[in-house]
């Protein structure tokens, strides 16, 4: 049974943050930050926005361009690394504010950046099995930085969600494939507010040898070459690494650029892969063909070969904004507002 | 402990959960079991629907003083909206300026946190209204 | 049905009363009535206590029971008897007592109204107030009881033309008369630039077009007319009593540029009475709001519809003008305890209809109407009353 990409939707915050003036406060050069990470800003949640609500918007998004009766759908999963509650799912919320019926299946993920893939291999398994006949797959984080840390220029908000079934598809998912092994090169401990990272290792040992080794795992499975992909989509904590990866597995800078998000809008971990296939999904033409590879600190990769079908075509995309449509409608905020709406000022709770 | 309280109410927070009078025609929301204008012959003649989120502006404040849930986001944009189906909501409205805001604004609802039950307590998600783009 | 008269009154000063709790600030306000009426504890058939939130500001509920026990009156076991409706509270509680003597059920009862809003906080008194409005479907959603009332006023900017600085100006007046009373929570006048450059509430309402939170209790003693005049030379009548209900949120109003509970009541008011708005020599109207003041000038027939603005800052709703509106300075500067408001306006008519109103009297007032309100409208009660 074929299995692929039904439908897709994206949310991204509009408030936006310089390094610039991030920096600023901090008393570091975030001109110099910003050159080095290769990030021009980096997008910034209301204080009435969470995990949840943005992907309830991804979602609902999703939904509107096609026409699959929510109650069809038989699983929902969403992948995260700051769901609002500890226990109690984001995906049961989601699921009610898309109209799912209660037959279906659910559970939270996590894997840093790469829960929503991760969740998208599991629809694939569920529909390809006969299990269920669609699955919402959705990564969306809204991860934050201790202040005055490095991680504070890049980390960000968004999510994008999909659709995955065997009919009517507009990309098929012709093969995927993980590379996992246990590397703790960025992670955060119970009831700390902020993650914590090994700095350099967070490089070679973790991001450079699993992305490689995920997407060099695809390529001798399907047996392809790199100039047999339109498009590749790598997942970018800062706007260097991706271009660095892609040299090394291969490709060029024009196969990236469409899916590279992470020099407008930040890193918004779990959804930065979700969101940078979804930029390449809005432009992408039947025929194309798309490599996937998402990165989880802890560690893995999630390889993905996907070729854009002829239903493609027929596909309403305007039914909800684009990437570049989210990317572009921006307002930006000085540091103490940003710090407000992320909750980095203590409020005590008024009593009287 | 609020939690049942807000809970039944989800399918009106989240999806506009409705009902329009099979007598009449006359939405009402949030549902209800009876209309105002029929009375007992209404009774079981009250149909679900769900509104489609669009509406246009009917008037607004910008509020200053706010209660402390929504300390962090003072000043706010609050307003009644009339929806598209003839029935007015009141909520927020977000993702926009204060000066931009006018009586006839189109509008359209989209799901935020509403509030909480304290910071270890229950999230509550209900709509709020961002402009028709 | 037959005539009550009213033959005593008594009310406390309004604002801060630290000193005072609840259970002192009520029988105040009471024993000052019946000492006006000078009755005897023993001739009192009943109590009516209008209260909008003691178990909330005070964790007290059961309060008529409270003043009936603290007054002395429970001695004699008499029937007491809590009413609540938000804002409108005592106005609906005096709506009881006529009804009560108007039958012939009672001869003699005393009502009152009191709240004492400052034992919690600001943040708390707020979240309080809000619960006159509706709380799933307007308060959850972030609009708070001046935002309300701010939607209110910016809708008849809209549909009215009716300006920032006519809206403003209801305060100064307000003000102006509350500076005549002793009894008032501020006596002290303001000007227009001090309402326009306020701090803002929920615009375009600022922090002098909303009413303070107050300590307060105000009563009355309710008598039927035919034994008034062994008790007091001076009885005043009432000569209408009427009460309407409307839609708990404002949403679900088809204009909310009107409150059609303030016509419907007054509309039944001036029927019975036999009257019309012309004949009224002086008013007391909730103004909570300064807009609200604005509403209910219209929607009592003062004035046009949309012309409420325009008639405040000609002044006709000032003493000496066409109907003086608040003489006693109005919820804004007498002070607004809510459960005890709606008997306090009926006090200051009394004074007005007596003679006895000092620096605030209004020439020849003959008639005078009080209109209370709960929530943005959801219940009004309109009474009518008369030098007998």
């Amino acid at each position: 049974m074929e299995v692929g990409i039904v439908s897709y939707g994206a949310y991204v915050p509009r408030y936006r943050i310089t390094p610039q003036e991030i920096g600023r406060v901090w008393g570091s050069d975030g001109e110099m930050m910003s050159k080095g990470l290769q990030i021009f800003s980096k997008s910034v949640p209301q204080s009435d926005e969470d995990v949840i609500t943005i992907s309830v918007e991804a979602a609902r998004a999703m939904m509107r361009r096609c026409d699959v009766d929510p109650m069809d759908i038989g699983a929902v999963y969403v992948g995260s690394e700051s769901h609002p509650y500890a226990v109690k799912p984001s995906g049961t919320i989601v699921a009610e504010a898309i109209g799912c019926s209660t037959e279906i299946t659910m559970a939270d993920l996590e894997f840093a950046c790469k829960a929503g893939t991760a969740g998208m291999q599991i629809c694939m398994g569920l529909v390809g099995s006969g299990m269920v006949k669609y699955g919402v797959a959705i990564g969306a984080d809204t991860s934050q930085g201790a202040p005055g840390d490095p991680l504070e220029y890049s980390a960000s908000a968004g999510g994008a969600a999909y659709l995955i079934g065997s009919r009517d598809i507009i990309a098929a998912i012709n093969h995927t494939a993980s590379f996992t092994t246990d590397t703790p090169d960025f992670w955060r401990r119970e009831g700390q507010d902020y993650p914590s990272h090994g700095g350099r290792f967070t490089g070679e040992p973790a991001y450079f040898k699993h992305v490689t080794a995920g997407g060099k795992l695809i390529l001798k499975n399907m047996g392809t070459k790199p100039d047999q992909y339109k498009y590749a989509v790598f997942h970018q904590p800062n706007g260097k690494f991706p271009q660095r990866v892609a040299k090394m597995l291969g490709f060029t800078d024009q196969q990236i650029e469409v899916g590279l998000l992470t020099p407008q809008i930040g890193n918004t971990y779990s959804g930065a892969v979700p969101l940078g296939l979804a930029a390449v999904l809005d432009v992408a033409d039947p025929g194309d063909r798309i490599f996937v590879v998402a990165y989880g600190s802890g560690a893995g990769a999630d390889g993905f070969d996907i070729s854009v079908t002829e239903n493609m075509a027929r596909y309403d995309r305007s039914k909800a904004p684009l990437v570049r449509q989210l990317v572009e409608d921006k307002r930006f905020l000085d540091y103490a507002t940003y710090a407000k709406f992320r909750g980095k000022i203590r409020i005590q709770e008024a009593n009287s | 402990m609020a939690t049942a309280r807000f809970w039944r109410e989800n399918p009106s927070r989240y999806n506009l959960s409705a009902s329009k009078c099979g007598v009449c025609g006359k939405v009402f929301f949030p549902p209800r079991g009876v209309c105002s204008t029929c009375h007992r012959k209404s009774i079981g003649k009250m149909q679900g629907l769900r509104l489609s989120g669009e509406g246009e502006i009917y008037s607004y404040s910008v509020v200053h003083e706010a209660p402390s849930q929504y300390e962090m986001l003072k000043p706010y944009v609050v307003a009644m909206v009339r929806m598209d189906e003839g029935v007015m909501l009141t909520s927020q409205v977000i993702d926009v300026d204060p000066p931009e805001v006018k009586i006839g604004m189109r509008v359209h609802t989209t799901l935020r946190r509403v509030g909480e039950d304290g910071p270890a307590g229950v999230i509550y998600y209900g709509y709020k209204f961002a402009p028709i783009k | 049905m037959r005539e009550v008269a009213i033959i005593g009154i008594g009310d406390t000063k309004f604002g801060e009363m630290w000193e005072a709790g609840f259970r002192e600030i009520g029988i105040q306000a009471g024993l000052a009535a019946v000492e006006d009426a000078k009755l005897a504890a023993e001739e009192i058939d009943a109590l009516y206590v209008g209260n909008m939130s003691a178990g909330r500001f005070i964790e007290q509920e059961h309060v008529a029971a409270l003043i009936a026990d603290y007054s002395g009156l429970a001695r004699d076991h008499i029937p007491a008897t809590r009413i609540e409706a938000a804002g409108a509270s005592g106005g609906l509680a005096l709506r009881q007592g006529y009804l009560a003597v108007a039958s012939g059920m009672h001869d003699i009862v005393v009502v009152g109204g009191a709240e004492k809003m400052t034992d919690v906080g600001d943040v708390v008194a707020t979240e309080i107030q809000a619960s006159a409005a509706d709380q799933q479907w307007e308060v959850t959603f972030g609009a708070t009881f001046p935002a309300l009332h701010a939607m209110i006023a910016r809708r008849h900017m809209h549909q009215y033309g009716t300006t920032r600085e006519q809206i403003a100006q209801v305060s100064v007046k307000n003000h102006k008369h509350g500076s005549l009373n002793p009894k008032a929570q501020f006596q002290r006048e303001i000007d227009l630039n001090t309402v326009l450059k306020a701090a803002p509430v929920a615009d375009p309402l600022g922090m002098f077009d909303c009413a303070p939170f107050s300590d307060g209790a105000a009563a009355v003693v309710l008598c039927s007319m035919d034994k008034a005049r062994r008790y007091t030379d001076t009885p005043i009548r009432i000569r209408a009593s009427a009460q309407a209900s409307d839609t708990l949120a404002l949403h679900a109003r088809s204009d909310i540029c009107t409150f059609e509970a303030t016509r419907v009541a007054a509309r039944k008011a001036f029927k019975q009475a036999g009257l019309e708005p012309k004949d009224i020599q002086v008013a007391e109207v909730h103004d909570n709001f300064t807009i609200s003041e604005i509403l209910a000038i219209e929607d009592l027939g003062f004035f046009p519809k949309g012309e409420g603005g325009k008639a405040t800052v000609e002044g006709q709703t000032a003493m000496g003008g066409k109907v003086a509106v608040n003489t006693s300075g109005g919820l804004k500067a007498r002070g607004d305890p809510i459960g005890a408001t709606g008997v306090a306006q009926v006090v200051e008519i009394v004074h007005q209809l007596r003679g006895q109103a000092g620096k605030r009297q209004v020439s020849g007032a003959r008639f005078g109407l009080a209109q209370n309100v709960g929530g943005t409208g959801a219940t009004v009660v309109v009474t009518i009353l008369e030098a007998a």
